[in-house]
């Protein structure tokens, strides 16, 4: 064809092609359980590809064990939790929150290299976060920013749901909120989200979308909000939707919504009512995820009623949402030759993506990762195996 | 990147001047050519400026001839160096090329067709004609160009389809009147045009005021230039500190937005989906806007530019492409 106008690009193996990409960076927290979810019983949950035992010690801290026994890998999350440590249910061995075996049967010895992986573990913002790469650089500032939901200054809760889907996904649904229009139609969608212009703004390990409707007529779930707060109805209002990303897989979402030309675009909100929509996602496999999520809001702190009546509303919102991404991740199995077409509403996914695929370029190269991930496979998969082996035969007689 | 593009290894069988600025070449790939859809173009390794990079060109005829995709490039003293680089292979040398894909297929089961060729955007028009004329489809081909001398495949056109092709010649003094030809088309007909974008305009326009469905309008976008001929220029980059980037005349906004460092975002890079867009801080001069993501209200306010394909005329501009680094 023509020639004026071909397509260009000036490096073909670094044309963004970040939708192939099935996998996730390794070096960064995940939330693994809600608190309430993390007790004084076993847990068994997969992460990252990591399958975990969860639970809690005595004094209230948080424990994630590599769910293996290391004699059989028996899952320990269907032993026994003896005080802070765990017993297998198989032969009844028994590992201490650091993952050291404390107990072998029928020996008055321990086998010194006896031990199930522990990953680090913080609990912040009503979330017990996990590990799952090098242990060395587990620092805890780098849990993402959700302290909203553990503030004096907003009230609110949340679930978690378990979601048939690449984490990605979710991060592409929620960084484009067009999407309430034809999803969310009878609670929070409305016509006026696809119809106003949006911007996009990027930065080293963040993205944001910024989206505001003045003059709107307020969408059933936003006007019972603002009827709560201020003991009657508003006919139009000016609406906000500011979508923060956090690189891996963290949004918080600033929304509300305040009476018409009472200032909230220009920084006065206090006519209005605000919340935010926290979420968080952790891969479980490539093609599953956890999706923990809580809305709290600014007024009304005390109205537990409040509290329930919102969770269990964006309960069956997000219930709208997990059909379509399921049935997403099956069109997109069910088409492995096609990508995606990308339209200008994707610009908040498209970065949050780079960002991603930034950080799993930055691991793939950090050498000190690559070594620590090489050593941990070596002790877990090859060395203790081996051991094992060489013990047996050596009882065997064989050796 | 959502074209899925595949490279694998060609070798040119054959070149030949189709008009006096138009070179057919040929190309064999290794993996066997096979039949393609109407109106699919072929992507193809280039190096410009001793960089990598890819141009996308119409396949020529409805199907591979002898085993080979054939294209036509025009020479385009103000490309980019694409053309330059395909105009200047030779029978036996060795090419990177896709699998052919198509944005621009031809619908079947409409009661009438209007092909309009403008130029050298006669070339995946062809195919489209030789597809109707196999299936005895209603159709008539309408091509334009400056000089006959100019204007390939005339001959074997008129050959294949008589007298459903019309030439409109403008050194003739013979104008193509696309009002009058698409009130001629019947109601449920459809439209397919590719040229330079004037050409593409004017038709997108009356087929709006002629109150047409706009999805029977169908358009090549890679085949067009702009309103003006592409001249360098200045942006200031007012979130990158006021940077400033040159852009030359034979570089897009976008690559040289890259090639400094500037973190963009983009897809499609033939002006439709809005991804690489950025807003347009202050203006001196004027936009040539030249992509299909922008209504034309939106184009006319120059609040927004889309760099992979448009270009400012005449001095400089300001522009903020979003980046907004944590504290």
């Amino acid at each position: 064809m023509p020639s004026p106008n071909g397509r260009s690009e000036p490096d073909i193996s670094r044309v963004p092609d970040t939708f192939k990409l099935t996998d996730w960076p390794v070096n960064c927290w995940y939330a693994a359980a809600y608190d309430v979810e993390c007790k004084r019983e076993l847990l068994a949950r997969k992460i990252a590809g990591h399958d975990l035992v969860i639970y809690r010690r005595g004094d209230g801290r948080p424990v994630a064990l590599q769910n293996a026994c290391w004699h059989r890998l028996m899952p320990l999350s269907e032993g026994q939790l003896e005080g802070d440590q765990v017993a297998c249910g198989y032969h009844g061995l028994v590992y201490n929150a650091e993952g050291r075996c404390t107990f072998m049967p029928s020996q008055k010895t321990i086998n010194p290299a006896a031990r199930v992986r522990a990953y680090p573990v913080v609990e912040r913002h009503r979330f017990v976060w996990v590990w799952t790469g090098d242990p060395a650089l587990a620092d805890p500032d780098l849990v993402p920013d959700l302290h909203w939901n553990d503030d004096e200054q907003w009230a609110g809760d949340g679930k978690l749901i378990h979601l048939d889907c690449n984490y990605k996904l979710i991060v592409d649904n929620l960084m484009d909120l067009t999407h309430e229009t034809f999803v969310h139609g009878a609670s929070i969608g409305q016509r006026s989200i696809t119809e106003v212009p949006f911007e996009v703004t990027h930065g080293r390990r963040s993205a944001t979308v910024t989206r505001w409707m003045r003059d709107v007529e307020a969408p059933p779930f936003w006007k019972m909000q603002l009827e709560w707060k201020r003991g009657q109805p508003v006919d139009k209002v000016d609406r906000w939707q500011i979508i923060n990303f956090e690189a891996p897989s963290t949004v918080a979402i600033d929304v509300g919504v305040a009476p018409a030309g009472s200032g909230a675009p220009e920084g006065d909100r206090s006519e209005g009512v605000n919340g935010y929509v926290l979420n968080t996602m952790t891969p479980e496999t490539e093609r599953s995820c956890h999706y923990f999520w809580a809305f709290v809001r600014n007024y009304n702190l005390n109205d537990q009623r409040i509290t329930t009546l919102i969770r269990e509303g964006v309960s069956g919102v997000f219930a709208e949402d997990e059909e379509v991404l399921a049935a997403q991740q099956r069109g997109i199995d069910a088409h492995p030759d096609k990508d995606f077409y990308n339209l200008n509403i994707d610009g908040g996914a498209m970065w949050a993506r780079r960002l991603i695929d930034r950080m799993m370029s930055e691991e793939a190269q950090d050498e000190r990762y690559r070594n620590s991930a090489e050593q941990s496979r070596r002790q877990e998969e090859t060395v203790t195996r081996v051991e094992a082996t060489e013990a047996d035969a050596e009882r065997l007689g064989i050796k | 990147m959502s074209s899925g593009r595949h490279f694998g290894p060609g070798v040119v069988r054959e070149v030949r001047d189709v008009a006096s600025d138009v070179r057919m070449v040929a190309i064999e790939p290794e993996a066997p050519a096979h039949p393609y859809p109407t109106g699919a173009h072929l992507d193809i390794a280039v190096v410009v400026d001793e960089l990598p990079d890819i141009r996308s060109y119409s396949l020529v005829g409805e199907r591979p001839v002898d085993g080979a995709y054939r294209i036509a490039v025009k020479d385009v003293p103000d490309s980019r160096g694409g053309s330059r680089f395909v105009r200047a292979l030779q029978p036996g040398t060795d090419v990177e090329v896709s699998e052919p894909q198509s944005h621009f297929e031809l619908q079947y089961g409409r009661p009438e067709y209007l092909l309009i060729a403008g130029g050298i955007g006669i070339t995946p028009i062809v195919g489209m004609a030789q597809a109707l004329e196999r299936h005895g489809r209603p159709y008539r081909l309408l091509y334009a160009g400056r000089t006959r001398r100019q204007m390939p495949f005339v001959e074997e056109l008129s050959e294949l389809v008589g007298d459903k092709l019309e030439l409109f010649v403008s050194a003739d003094g013979r104008r193509l009147d696309i009002g009058s030809e698409v009130e001629r088309l019947d109601e449920h007909g459809e439209l397919y045009v590719c040229g330079p974008l004037r050409l593409r305009d004017a038709v997108q326009r009356i087929w709006r005021e002629q109150g047409r469905r706009p999805d029977r309008l169908q358009f090549e976008t890679f085949a067009s230039g702009g309103r003006y001929a592409p001249e360098e220029f200045t942006v200031r980059v007012q979130d990158q500190g006021n940077r400033e980037v040159t852009v030359r005349r034979n570089r897009t906004l976008l690559d040289s937005l890259k090639d400094q460092g500037v973190e963009m975002m983009w897809d499609c890079l033939r002006g439709e989906c809005g991804l690489c867009a950025v807003s347009v801080v202050e203006l001196d001069g004027e936009l040539d806007h030249r992509d299909v993501f922008l209504s034309e209200d939106e184009q006319q306010t120059g609040e927004t530019i889309v760099t992979c394909v448009s270009r400012a005329v005449g001095g400089s501009m300001t522009i903020d492409t979003g980046f907004r680094p944590e504290h």
